[in-house]
């Protein structure tokens, strides 16, 4: 595995993302094992003062073009086809995230190179690169080898630490001259967060609902819980997308990163796109039907049991200690 | 408009999933089946544009398990046409699948003008990468995925795209296109039983024959397996009132109660 790494730096708003640095991290391990380089990739015309930042890779190569900023998936896939081409690059890491999604797909397309999707865990043993990449919303595991360690690796966020990809160091840059075409897609605007009656990154105490609330009269069950306890309530994905409660709720990828005292997760299986949003909880309670459900193995109490059963025990618990 | 959505089955993984004896696939004995959740979005923002700018939808699928009843399904909620491809989806990578359904897209007159393709933007057993983005590179349309909301008018789509956080932000592109849809604007509907089974009397599934694969999977996978229990949760046990006692406990212990 001698060709270079490349990580593709994600940015939002001028902002470098966390997972550009958990990447650096996990591709600077990978550099020591094998030998090869570790290198970045920064597209977009504010590239320059974020190059700065990227001391844990031994070269930065931007491409500085305003059709790279906020460009879909196929414009930037085929600057990083031309760095990659420039770089001679063997290996690609980008984020497995809403803002990179498509990206390794597209790059796949046009390189040639293998995608390996969901990515937690990279090694380089005696010569082998192996990927482990979590399927299933979690219940399932693959390894996956690639030949000379040559391929695209779509990164989970939360799988390496961020302070392993943070340098002091100022990087060498090297700005490339790509042709780029015009996006197809073009931006327009963002839509802000919808600002809801209650921030749920501010609270202390979230009660979490899935879909094993079962239906929208049984989320007063978590509201009478989240009342006692001061906190709010907050949900998984489906339930949003089942209009029981509004946007402003929704924790993981594409919703809310919250970080409460104590996260109820009632119903939720804890899927990486979910477990994206609460995992830095101080305490994840989690209480699900599925003594195998995933969430069970990062919270720290688990009951195998059926939530709408113990809601109103435990609301009622919680008034009787409150009392004495 | 001429709209087409791509279902897939995928596990339902409120069953137990187990891995076979070869190490390389999902034990199919007890699998059992169920729409791709992007997917059934995708087929409500497709009947969504129908209901707002005429058109017609038309379901495609490859061959799997149920896959029948879920066509049907997507015809008694309004949808005007189903295919099925008679290629096994078990046992291929998303390439190899993209493949396939690049090559019935290729046909002549597929693609129209005002054509929107709507898979779903991600299954959650796509090792190999997502279909949308493969696609629309072989047919050389522009893609966009995570898409949470379409808006169409004179050629053109105004669509909604999920970033983190809440955030979200509208692009623009010139039909044709292909667009993975993460969520519609509206819940999926709901059909009732009995018109599933009218539509199973009186509607039928075209087929498109196409050429098998040559390469069915992409990646060297060395093996797939469950991940082991680290069972850091410490499981709290008994019946629901003592249970609750417990939680109470805990809860007092972080300050909370
Ligand atoms: C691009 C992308 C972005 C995404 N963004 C997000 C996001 O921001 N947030 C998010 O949450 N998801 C997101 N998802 C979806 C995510 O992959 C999962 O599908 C989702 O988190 C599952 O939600 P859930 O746990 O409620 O449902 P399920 O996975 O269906 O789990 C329901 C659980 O409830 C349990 N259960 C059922 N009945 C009961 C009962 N009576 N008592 C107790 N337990 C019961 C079941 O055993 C099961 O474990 C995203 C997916 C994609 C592809
Ligand atoms: N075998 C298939 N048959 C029909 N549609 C598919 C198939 N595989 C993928 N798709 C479509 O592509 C989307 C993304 O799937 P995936 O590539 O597995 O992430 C799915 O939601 C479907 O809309």
């Amino acid at each position: 595995m001698a060709n270079p790494i490349l990580v593709l730096a994600e940015q939002v708003r001028g902002e470098l993302a966390d997972i550009t640095f958990e990447m650096l991290g996990a591709g600077r391990a990978l550099a020591i094992a094998s030998g090869a380089p570790l290198y970045a990739a920064l597209l977009g015309s504010e590239a320059a003062p974020l190059a700065a930042k990227l001391g844990a890779a031994d070269k930065v190569f931007t491409v500085e073009h305003p059709h790279l900023d906020l460009a879909p998936a196929g414009t930037v896939a085929a600057a990083l086809k031309g760095l990659v081409d420039h770089t001679q690059a063997g290996l690609v890491l980008l984020g497995c995230t809403n803002v990179s999604l498509g990206i390794g797909s597209m790059l796949a397309a046009h390189s040639g190179l293998p995608l390996v999707n969901f990515c937690r865990a990279i090694t380089f043993q005696a010569g082998t690169l192996t990927c482990t990449s979590q399927l299933f919303g979690g219940k399932i595991l693959s390894d996956v080898k690639l030949a000379d360690g040559r391929g695209i690796v779509s990164v989970y966020p939360g799988a390496f630490p961020v302070d392993a990809g943070k340098h002091d160091g100022t990087p060498p840059v090297e700005k490339v001259d790509l042709a780029v075409e015009a996006p197809k897609a073009v931006f327009k605007r963002y839509v802000e967060p919808e600002t809801g009656d209650v921030d749920i990154t501010k609270q202390d105490v979230l009660v979490g609902v899935g879909r094993g609330i079962q239906t929208q009269d049984n989320v007063q069950l978590a509201e009478d819980l989240a009342q006692i306890l001061g906190g709010a309530v907050c949900a998984s994905r489906p339930v949003i997308d089942q209009g029981w409660l509004p946007l402003s709720r929704q924790v993981g990828k594409s919703g809310m990163t919250v970080k409460p005292r104590v996260y109820l997760a009632l119903g939720i299986s804890g899927a990486p796109e979910h477990w994206e949003g609460m995992q830095n909880a101080q305490c994840i309670i989690a209480v699900n039907t599925d003594p195998k459900a995933p969430i069970f193995d990062g919270a720290h109490y688990g009951v195998v049991g059926d939530v709408l059963e113990l809601l109103p025990v435990l609301t009622e618990k919680i008034k009787a200690r409150k009392a004495t | 408009m001429n709209l087409y959505v791509l279902l897939k089955m995928v596990p339902d993984t409120v069953e137990e999933l187990n891995v076979s004896a070869d190490g390389q696939s999902l034990d199919s004995e007890f699998l059992r089946f169920k729409l791709s959740e992007p997917d059934d979005h995708a087929l409500e923002q497709a009947l969504l544009l129908k209901e707002k700018h005429g058109g017609t939808v038309t379901v495609v699928a490859l061959d799997a398990p149920e896959v029948d009843d879920v066509l049907f399904t997507a015809l008694a909620k309004g949808g005007d046409r189903a295919v099925k491809i008679p290629i096994a989806q078990a046992g291929l990578g998303t390439a190899a699948s993209a493949g396939v359904l690049a090559a019935f897209f290729a046909a002549p007159g597929a693609i129209t003008p005002d054509t929107l393709l709507l898979p779903g933007s991600q299954a959650i057993d796509d090792l190999e990468g997502e279909l949308a983005p493969l696609l629309a590179a072989a047919l050389n349309l522009p893609y966009v995925g995570v898409v949470c909301g379409v808006q169409a008018a004179d050629g053109k789509a105004t669509i909604l795209k999920e970033f983190a956080g809440g955030l979200r932000a509208e692009f623009e592109v010139a039909l044709p296109a292909v667009l993975g849809i993460q969520s519609a604007e509206k819940p999926p509907r709901y059909v009732p039983v009995a018109k599933v089974r009218a539509a199973m009397k009186s509607a039928t599934i075209d087929t498109a024959e196409l050429a098998p694969p040559d390469r069915p999977v992409q990646l060297d996978i060395a093996r797939l397996y469950k991940p082991e229990a680290a069972g850091r949760a410490e499981m709290v046990e008994g019946a629901p009132a003592d249970v609750a006692d417990k939680l109470v406990d805990v809860l007092a212990k972080h300050s909370v109660v």
